[in-house]
């Protein structure tokens, strides 16, 4: 067959090769995140989404904000690695932002992830959250492309 | 609504992509980034790609990746086209670093595809019947000559005023800024011209370059390896972010303090404290425009303490008395240590008392700045100042007057010093002489408003936006520009020379015909009567020089967007058009003086101006040299390398204000309050200082950033940083649309409660397309006609609850907090 395909080359093939098919958007995993139960307001808990490569940070505000899920709408769930460089970021509780160490960037989780100040050229990757019957929140894709990837899922 | 870009994946550069080298066209720092084009139905993938590693990993922290505002699909050779375009981790100017500014390079591109920056004007406009209206190259350029030439024949050249760019970077860079010169210094004599930035044809640091020391004399890497930085009326990790963060934070890492003096807290300050510590910063939060005082004091206790490098003194500057009297061209004499130290002599107590600063702070500084170390060996301090005292009170004294601590300790030339002004756009200024212009030149926004010039040239310049005294400018202009308007609809139909008769009439009888090049349809291009599309940075190639005279190529990967055309060959399409309508005229001796532009492309134009200058620069060599390129002066060419100089004045020479003997000269800086007409009776008047600012997303007066969503959304109306105090005095709430007005004009903007912000003192962000700063500047300038843009007072009043766009916006702390 080898020899076969290389006489051939540069001949028309016999059949059109087939074109591989692909979807236009990316399949994103459906995972587990917690349960509404285990939430505390403005405290928040480490998770990691779509894989074990991608730390992000779960959080229960208070008060319903954008894009937040939950009976009062106040749950969200954003990436902690800095749009800009890629440096893990911290929770201030204070003020309810996600601060850089790398270049002092600073981004507002009740305002959908908005650059407060910052380097990056987007706001932070949100990932969109559903809540079963259970009370348990699964992520199901994310609102920007996330740091040190060409694709959100690898 | 924070804005989503809703992207979960970008197209891989494969391997054979073209790579480019780019010099970011935006601020004075000239990042390095590399451009990679490919075809549209080719890609890499995670394995095989351009960047040469392997995407299936996840990036680690400060790794490459490519944002989505780092890819766009543009046109190059008539196709369509991947490009991407990632910070060069091998430029030593950012090691890999993007800002917020160069990050969106790519996506600041026009693209038919994406629809980005379908803003950008691709054809030449013209106003007819009534609209602007798209036509030829030739049309439009034969208006321009036509009109142009039968006025500067009819009357004289001072009828033709010109606003033009003077920098490097985006708009302007050596090409550019050699094609104008040439058209307006060489061919014609034009003194009735300004500067984008300031309303006259001047040196912003007049002072500097009198006392001998060019402003950009060190190297950024002498951040690294210095003591103390001293910076003034400067925000850096704004405004020159990563020359802060690669070479500022390595230094004070490596142990260096860091003093700063602004009447605001800044970002800047925040992140000092938190790489230096707290204890190693000085925040001198002086009252606004009292910096001369604070440096006459320092300079005082410097000397008076012995802290001064004698033999510098003794062998690099001026020794007996006075060199230069103060006269009309020079605000301050210039003279010896003595001589000036007569005239500057301020006491800690008095500075203390006039700044609002603590004796003991000022004699920390003093310390810090220049106090030798236990050793006995002498403290080395980099000096880096920029608007905060370029565009404040009594800029001639002041900056001598910074300039005289350096010179006293002996911080210029050496590793780990030097005095240098930070710079906003890159440089990149290559002319013909301009000593016709003379000094002071002309204050030509006051000449336009009493009725002054027939012809107005615009290069890349819009004054509703950047200008002082903007209210009355902008009605004047406007004014002046719709009796031209009217008369060319009262034309419609005619011949052309029907229509230049019309025009020619209009303005002699006190009408302005205005002709604008520039990449958009601008504010002030509302009055225009011709646009002519140019093109940026990298639709043409173009060379600049950044703040530590770094000079690199960066080069063309896109076509320019519709016709538009490179500014070099738009003032070679004047010139040629000139040359033919005034040989029409029979005027064959003028017509003469615009020959010499027969350019095809930029390259032309740097061979017959910089080139001619520096004959060992050519393209070939600076691609040759990458995104390092080679520091400016060049001196030589070796090994295939372009030789450059890393720093000036090591040989203690001095010599930017043309003295034989090399001598440095020190100012006789002579405090008299408030020098600018009308600022102290407005700050008597009113109950706020509106300070004038930047912010690191937008980059000058938005003209790219205004259609840009990721930026407009975080500032839909540009912010007004405001003590909450002040905020709940005057009913006003976050978000809030207020109104600040004068006597010289109102402007608006949005409310942005801020914690560090003094009771009184408001700080909006300057040139806003929602909100122009320079309608409430009052007009007054220096001797030199340097404006005072950042000490203007007004009231304060709400004009509107916040509405839902403002609403949605994050007003939180601007400072990073470690937690």
């Amino acid at each position: 067959m080898a020899a076969a395909g290389a006489a051939t080359a540069t001949m028309m093939p016999a059949q059109p090769a087939k074109a591989a098919p692909a979807n236009a958007i990316i399949d994103y995993p459906s995972n587990k995140l917690g349960n509404i139960a285990d939430l505390k307001v403005n405290e928040p808990i480490d998770i990691e989404y779509p894989d074990e490569n991608s730390p992000g940070v779960l959080l229960k505000l208070g008060q319903a904000v954008e894009d937040g899920v939950g009976p009062d709408g106040d749950i969200v769930a954003y990436s902690v690695l800095c749009p800009h460089k890629g440096w893990q970021m911290s929770y201030d509780s204070t003020d309810r932002t996600l601060n850089c160490p790398g270049h002092f960037s600073r981004f507002d989780c009740e305002a959908g992830g908005q650059q407060v100040w910052g380097h990056a050229t987007q706001n932070l990757p949100q990932f969109t959250l559903r809540v079963d019957e259970k009370g348990d929140i699964y992520a199901e894709g994310a609102s920007d492309l996330i740091f040190g990837r060409p694709s959100n899922v690898l | 609504m924070a804005y989503k870009r809703q992207i979960d994946r970008l197209p891989i550069p494969p391997k054979d992509a073209t790579v480019h080298n780019v010099t970011c066209h935006y601020c004075i720092v000239g990042c390095g980034y590399k451009a990679y084009t490919w075809p549209r139905n080719k890609q890499g993938t995670l394995k095989d790609n351009a960047l040469g590693i392997d995407l299936s990993e996840q990036q680690p922290a400060d790794g490459t990746w490519i944002a989505p505002s780092m890819y766009n699909m543009v046109r190059q050779h008539g196709k369509d086209v991947h490009l991407v375009v990632v910070p060069d981790h091998d430029c030593v100017v950012n090691s890999g670093l993007a800002s917020t500014r160069g990050g969106r390079m790519a996506e600041n591109r026009p693209s038919h595809v994406t629809g980005t920056q379908q803003q950008r004007l691709g054809d030449p406009l013209m106003w007819r019947n009534g609209v602007w209206q798209p036509t030829s190259w030739d049309d439009a350029l034969d208006l321009v000559a036509r009109v142009t030439a039968r006025v500067v024949t009819q009357g004289s050249e001072d009828d033709l005023v010109v606003s033009m760019f003077d920098h490097g970077g985006s708009a302007g860079g050596y090409e550019n800024t050699w094609a104008t010169g040439k058209l307006y210094f060489e061919s014609m004599k034009v003194k009735n011209c300004r500067i984008h930035n300031r309303p006259a044809y001047n040196s912003e640091v007049h002072s500097t370059r009198d006392m001998g020391v060019d402003e950009l004399n060190y190297a950024y890497k002498d951040y690294e390896i210095t003591d103390t930085i001293f910076m003034i009326g400067a925000n850096s990790l704004e405004t020159q972010t990563n020359l802060f963060l690669n070479h500022m934070v390595p230094g004070m890492r490596n142990g260096a303090k860091f003093i700063s003096v602004d009447p605001r807290r800044t970002v800047t300050v925040n992140a000092a404290e938190q790489t230096a510590g707290v204890d190693n910063v000085l925040h001198l939060a002086i009252n606004e425009g009292t910096d001369m005082v604070l440096f006459n004091a320092l300079f005082t206790h410097i000397v008076d303490n012995g802290w001064v490098d004698s033999d510098f003194i003794a062998n690099s500057t001026f020794q007996g008395g006075e060199a230069q009297p103060l006269d009309d061209a020079h605000p301050a004499g210039l003279g010896s240590l003595e001589y000036a130290l007569d005239t500057s002599r301020t006491s800690l107590a008095t500075a203390a008392e006039i700044c609002g600063v603590s004796e003991a702070d000022i004699a920390k500084a003093a310390e810090w700045i220049a106090k030798p170390k236990d050793d006995g060996s002498l403290r080395k301090c980099v000096t880096a100042y920029e608007k905060g005292i370029i565009w404040g009170n009594d800029n001639y004294r002041t900056i001598g007057a910074l300039v005289n601590i350096a010179l006293a300790t002996g911080n210029i030339g050496r590793e780990g010093g030097g005095v240098c002004r930070l710079g906003g756009h890159q440089e990149g200024y290559y002319r013909p002489s301009d000593g016709h212009v003379g000094r002071p030149a002309e204050y030509v926004d006051q000449l336009l408003i009493r009725g002054g010039g027939k012809v107005h040239h615009v290069w890349a310049c819009d004054h509703y936006k950047t200008t002082l005294n903007a209210s009355q400018y902008k009605r004047v202009h406007k004014r002046r520009a719709d009796m031209v308007k009217d008369a060319m609809d009262a034309a419609a139909g005619g011949t052309r020379e029907q229509l230049a008769d019309a025009i020619v009439a209009a303005v002699n009888a006190g009408g302005l015909f205005v002709v604008v090049a520039d990449i958009i349809h601008s504010q002030i291009g509302h009055n225009a009567h011709v646009i002519l599309p140019a093109c940026e940075a990298n639709e043409m190639n173009l060379t600049s020089m950044n703040g530590e005279r770094r000079l690199r190529l960066s080069e063309k990967y896109m076509d320019p967007y519709g016709n538009s055309r490179p500014d070099c060959l738009i003032a070679a399409g004047i010139a040629q058009n000139m040359e033919r309508v005034l040989r029409e005229m029979g005027n064959d001796a003028y017509a003469d003086q615009f020959k010499g532009y027969d350019w095809e492309t930029e390259e032309d134009a740097f061979m017959d101006g910089y080139n001619k200058g520096n004959p060992e620069v050519t393209y070939e060599r600076l691609r040759a040299m990458g995104n390092n390129g080679v520091q400016e002066p060049v001196v030589g060419f070796a090994d295939g390398k372009l030789v450059g100089t890393e720093r000036l004045y090591t040989d203690g020479r001095f010599t930017r204000h043309g003295r034989e003997d090399g001598k440095a000269l020190f100012c006789a800086a002579k405090w008299r309050g408030w020098q600018a007409a009308g600022k102290a009776r407005e700050k008597e008047s009113h109950k706020y200082w509106i300070n004038n600012v930047r912010a690191n997303i937008f980059w000058q007066n938005q003209f790219l950033d205004q259609k840009n969503d990721f930026i407009q959304d975080r500032f839909p109306y540009p912010f007004i940083e405001m003590n909450m105090e002040d905020m709940a005095e005057e009913g006003i709430e976050a978000g809030d649309l207020i109104e600040i007005a004068n006597e010289n004009g109102a402007t608006q903007g949005m409310a942005y409660p801020t914690d560090t912000a003094k009771r009184g003192q408001v700080a909006m962000v300057f040139g806003a397309p929602a909100g122009s700063q320079g309608n409430v500047v009052n007009p007054g300038v220096n001797e030199l006609v340097l404006p005072d843009y950042k000490h203007t007072w007004g009231n304060i009043r709400r004009i509107a609850k916040a509405t839902p766009r403002t609403k949605a916006v994050s007003f939180k702390s601007k400072e990073y907090k470690a937690v």
